[in-house]
């Protein structure tokens, strides 16, 4: 088992040397940039290139307790053909779901490019035991999910337990196997951007594919600052060592023109090698049917009204 | 019985806290004494070490340069028999000691009351606060011959500037006195440098000195527009105080304004 | 192939994503074929004319007047009729309201504004948009409150108007440095005979009708167009009180020459050559948008530029990648294209000191870099540019370029920045990046220069003075500071603003 070494008191972050400085992010001026990034105007064929890799990024997300096959089989079918009027839709990238309707969510999108992400290890709090958390997510890799997503156990990252946190990550890696690990840093509850940048670094020294910025349980979760943070974390760890790590802000996102803004920030920060599904993703449940509308009046030139767009 | 011979004093120049003769040898005749006529090298000199000293006074906390000048007046007014017959008399020099007085109290207020605390539209704490504009080049006036040259200098030295100051030509004695309450008093060696001699002589390379960073014109006596036109070649700023005034404005045309900016965020 | 490889497939990636063009409407702007001054309220028609050009196109748009010493003269008597019956005759609360009234109407018409200050200038709309037409307004907005509290300001000291002010403003930022001229001017009950600078004569033309609109009494305002021959009969002139010069060092000594000896009160905001400083502890990526932000915020066309970067050697190589990389993803074009980060260069002569000095720091030795950049065949363009290996002697690390140029040096210790960065006869201003409090009020207070942005670069706010120490003028500008040249007083004032 992977186990991080002791570490001194403000430098405690188990990276390798390689690995790039933590480092300090300042709030006023990462703000600043975010604004200004957002003010890009994209019109026209580059607007639909953005609408429609929105949607090939897009995990459809159902977290509910009331989550039952038929409601994930809706959400599957809105995947694979976000809209039934207009073929030349793609799929969504991934649904996401909790870990007791991965089964049937494989057996709804089975033979589609669309995936299944299933949450686990004590969703959304990740208060509970290791042993428990472990199993948990090797019930959802053997169950056919192709993503797992984690969430780090905040209590200990922000009482400066950092192997802790680490050695969870690498624990949990080693269970999920081959399949994707999205580690979700729950950004609402870290405080600052110096630990959310903290955090994500610990995340990809300790093996995670993807770094994710919410549960989507709290109020306050992706913006854009707090993604171009994560973002800029995701850059140093490539200029560093080389690898492409994925980026997923969630919650939040409800309209096509933000999903535009988080793509301008995407490209303009990582450049264009990050604009595919393997490498970002927009977590949202609302925003699928917006951006199908911009799409929508792209073509035709008219403004769109909700009622023609299905709700699943 | 003979009467004593007294011991006459060598007037010379005050130069970085130490008395030397013009390095032209040169001295001229006022008030019935033999006084060191300054070279323009000697002007050059003063500057330099003026320069040198100038961290020291600008860097020293205000409330501390307030001390220092308060003990400077306490030296004068303990001379004072000695000032009152190298100037107007009693009064002026009661009227110096009082003004120096006035200004010591000031070196601990100036941010307070020329500074401020903008409130800008943004995320950002943002301050002003005076400081020294660096090395000042005065051209005192011939009179009164003490109470003009402290009403120049002093305000100078309150905002934490070095100085050169040309004396009063027709009555230079005072100065020299004040040289030698200035040397024992706590001012660094520097901060203060005096020259006699010639105006007329000594101003325009003051003037042009690429090194001064402030002229005070108070005492040009009509001949300004040479200096101020010289002056503009790296943009000094030009003061035309007065006399004898005592305004805390006075201190402020030596001072620069800074401007700071700070992002205010976790 | 197992079900786990097919399900990691890879999807290909975009070459690129263009955007597409998204100009803002020139239709905003209605320009008239031939402009007058702006003397007593009326257009005065010009013996003589030029053609003022976009220099992003070389397009001619318009015919403005070249005037002559007579035309100056008989807009700065227009000043003193209006000074001497009626404007300082109306009451500060009054005064405050005309102001007012200007900045609600430069508010309500800022898009027209900003889209003719691209256009006659160069700059990117989006910084004309968002950084000009906001400030030039809230300049206004500032100086109206303080027009009927001058008292306030400056307690037992009488404070009364100067008279005429003469006041010569740059190309860099047209609208906005009549601005800051025009409402601390008028806020102290002063009249004006402002000259634009030649290139860029437009906004302040438009804001003629500004002052219509907000029915300004006639004379109060006055405009005259022209190269340096008008700014400097404006200079001359005996009719004016006071000079307030914003422009090139060499400009401004010629004009404190020029008023040697005559007693009329005289600010100065000269040149600079900025030295930014980044201590290995900053916030990198923030610290290089400021770099950025300093150096290529207007074609590097700002007096304030940060234009020498000062990097901690332990931090140089990644500072140095990271800067190059975000240059890569700056935008170089249309000033009208709300996309574009760096417009035109304002002018061919502009342009030609560039290259000269971009030639200079070349034979002298530095590595120059500029990041791939298409730049459109006609008007004037410079791709932003990075000097490295440049020792503090080279010219580009000396002289002010005036464009998008950064010069690359390197210190060890905070003593070495402070003195590299003193190290220049100008002292406008300085940047500080380091996470470390007490450092930056140490360096702040060394640093010998009238603003000093600490984790931060090129802010301007009008509650906030601004102005140079040594060689970079004298006088402040903003703020309550910015008040008191416009202002005599009883008891002695200061010549620092």
């Amino acid at each position: 088992m992977a186990q991080a070494p002791v570490l001194p008191r403000g430098f405690e972050l188990p990276l390798e040397p390689r690995l790039p400085r933590v480092g300090s992010v300042d709030a006023v001026a990462l703000e600043e940039r975010a604004a200004s990034l957002a003010k890009r105007s994209i019109k026209r064929e580059a607007k639909v290139f953005a609408l429609e890799l929105a949607v090939r990024m897009m995990d459809l997300t159902t977290l509910e307790g009331q989550d039952t096959p038929g409601k994930v089989a809706a959400l599957a079918s809105k995947a694979i053909r976000p809209d039934p009027s207009d073929a030349g839709i793609p799929s969504v990238a991934a649904i996401c779901v909790y870990p007791n309707l991965v089964p049937s969510a494989v057996a709804r999108v089975e033979g589609t490019s669309v995936k299944v992400a299933s949450v686990a290890t004590a969703f959304p709090s990740g208060q509970s035991p290791i042993e428990t958390k472990l199993e948990e997510v090797r019930w959802v890799v053997e169950n056919g999910a192709d993503e797992v997503h984690m969430v780090i156990d905040r209590g200990p990252f922000l009482s400066n337990r950092y192997a802790k946190v680490y050695d969870e990550i690498v624990q949990v890696k080693e269970a999920s196997g081959q399949v994707r690990l999205k580690v979700i840093l729950e950004v609402a509850e870290l405080g600052t951007y110096d630990n959310v940048r903290r955090a994500s670094l610990l995340a990809m020294a300790a093996g995670a594919d993807f770094i994710k910025t919410s549960t989507g349980k709290l109020p306050g979760a992706a913006t854009l600052p707090v993604t171009l943070c994560m973002l800029e974390a995701i850059r140093d760890v490539y200029e560093e060592t080389g690898r492409m790590i994925g980026m997923k802000p969630a919650g939040g996102i409800r309209q096509a023109k933000q999903a535009v803004h988080y793509l301008v920030q995407l490209h303009e920060t990582l450049g264009v090698e990050w604009l595919t599904p393997d490498l970002y993703r927009l977590g949202a449940s609302s925003l699928l049917n917006d951006v199908l509308m911009q799409l929508r009046k792209e073509k035709t030139g008219a403004y769109q009204s909700p009622d023609y767009f299905t709700v699943d | 019985m003979a009467e004593r011979l007294p011991v006459k004093k060598t007037y010379k120049l005050f130069i970085g806290g130490a008395f030397p003769r013009s390095e032209s040898g040169r001295t001229y005749e006022a008030e019935g004494q033999n006084v060191g006529r300054a070279s323009r090298k000697d002007a050059r000199d003063a500057v330099r070490v003026a320069r040198a000293a100038w961290p020291k006074w600008a860097g020293m906390t205000a409330y501390n340069r307030g001390q220092v000048l308060y003990r400077l007046a306490e030296m004068i007014e303990s001379r004072s028999a000695e000032f009152a017959e190298l100037s107007t008399g009693r009064d002026e020099v009661e009227r110096t000691v009082d003004r120096i007085v006035w200004y010591a109290g000031w070196a601990d207020k100036l941010a307070q009351v020329l500074g401020s605390s903008n409130p800008v539209a943004g995320p950002y704490f943002n301050f002003t606060v005076p400081e020294p504009t660096g090395v000042v080049a005065i051209l005192a006036p011939d009179e009164p011959p003490l109470l003009g040259l402290v009403s120049r200098v002093v305000p100078a030295l309150t905002g934490g500037n070095a100085v050169v100051a040309v004396a009063s030509e027709t009555h230079p004695l005072a100065a020299i006195e004040l040289a030698e309450a200035l040397a024992t008093s706590d001012v660094p060696g520097g901060v203060v440098n005096l020259l006699t001699g010639h105006r007329k002589e000594l101003a325009p390379w003051l003037a042009s000195h690429m090194d001064v960073n402030a002229l005070d014109i108070t005492g040009a006596e009509g001949a300004s527009a040479e200096l101020e036109r010289a002056a503009a070649d790296n943009v000094k700023r030009v003061v035309r105080g007065d006399p004898d005034s005592q305004s805390p404005w006075e201190i402020a045309s030596f001072l620069e304004l800074k401007t700071v900016w700070h992002p205010v965020g976790q | 192939m197992t079900e786990l490889e097919r399900k990691q497939d890879r999807t290909p990636v975009p070459k690129e994503w263009a955007y597409a063009p998204a100009p803002e409407s020139r239709d905003l702007v209605t320009l008239d074929d031939r402009y007058g001054h702006y003397v007593g309220g009326t257009w005065l028609e010009p013996s003589e004319t030029y053609t003022t050009i976009s220099p992003a196109t070389e397009e001619p748009l318009a015919e403005v007047g070249q005037a002559t010493p007579e035309e100056v003269e008989a807009a700065v008597a227009a000043a003193r009729d209006a000074f001497e019956n009626g404007w300082s005759g109306i009451s500060t609360a009054e005064r405050a309201k005309y102001l007012f009234r200007i900045a609600r109407i430069l508010q309500e018409r800022a898009r027209e504004f900003a889209v003719l200050e691209s256009l006659n200038g160069g700059k990117p709309i989006k910084e004309s948009r968002d950084v000009d037409l906001p400030l030039a307004a809230a300049h206004f907005f500032y100086y109206a409150g303080w027009a009927d509290k001058l008292e306030y300001a400056f307690p037992n000291r009488r404070p009364r108007p100067v008279g005429v002010a003469g006041q010569i403003i740059p190309w860099n930022f047209p609208l906005l440095m009549l601005s800051w001229k025009i409402a601390p001017a008028l806020a102290a009950g002063n009249t004006v005979v402002l000259k634009p600078a030649e290139t860029t004569p437009l906004s302040a033309l438009l804001f003629a009708d500004v002052l219509r609109q907000a029915e300004l009494p006639p004379g109060v305002v006055n405009i005259v167009t022209g190269d340096g021959r008008a700014g400097a009969a404006l200079v001359k002139s005996e009719g004016v009180d006071k000079i307030a010069f914003t422009g090139s060092t060499e400009v401004g000594k010629a004009i404190q020459r020029e008023l040697a000896g005559t007693g009329r009160k005289l600010t100065l905001e000269l040149g600079g050559k900025a030295a930014n400083i980044i201590f290995d502890d900053a916030a990198l990526d923030q610290a290089v948008e400021g770099i950025v932000n300093g150096i290529y915020f207007n074609q590097g066309h700002v007096c304030c530029a940060g234009s020498r970067l000062l990097v901690q050697e332990s931090i140089y190589e990644p500072v140095v990648e990271k800067l190059k990389r975000r240059l890569t993803t700056l935008r170089v074009g249309d000033p009208l294209d709300k996309n574009t980060d760096v417009g035109a260069i304002n002018s061919e002569e502009q342009l030609e000191r560039i290259r000269e000095l971009v030639e200079s720091g070349e034979q002298e030795g530095a590595e120059i870099y500029q990041p791939p950049c298409r730049l459109p065949e006609k008007g004037y363009w410079f791709a932003p540019t990075v000097f490295t290996n440049v020792a503090q002697s080279y010219r580009i690390a000396q002289e002010e370029i005036f464009g998008p140029v950064l010069s690359v040096l390197t210190f060890r210790t905070p003593e070495e920045a402070v003195e590299k960065a003193n190290n220049t006869p100008y002292g406008l201003s300085a940047g500080v990046w380091t996470e470390k409090g007490s450092r930056i009020l140490w360096m702040a207070e060394r640093l010998r220069a009238g603003v000093v942005w600490a984790n931060t670069f090129n802010r301007f706010d009008p509650s906030s003075p601004f102005g140079g120490y040594k060689e970079s003028g004298f006088g402040r500008e903003g703020g309550r500071h910015g008040l008191e040249p416009y202002l005599n007083f009883d008891g002695g004032e200061s010549s620092g603003g």
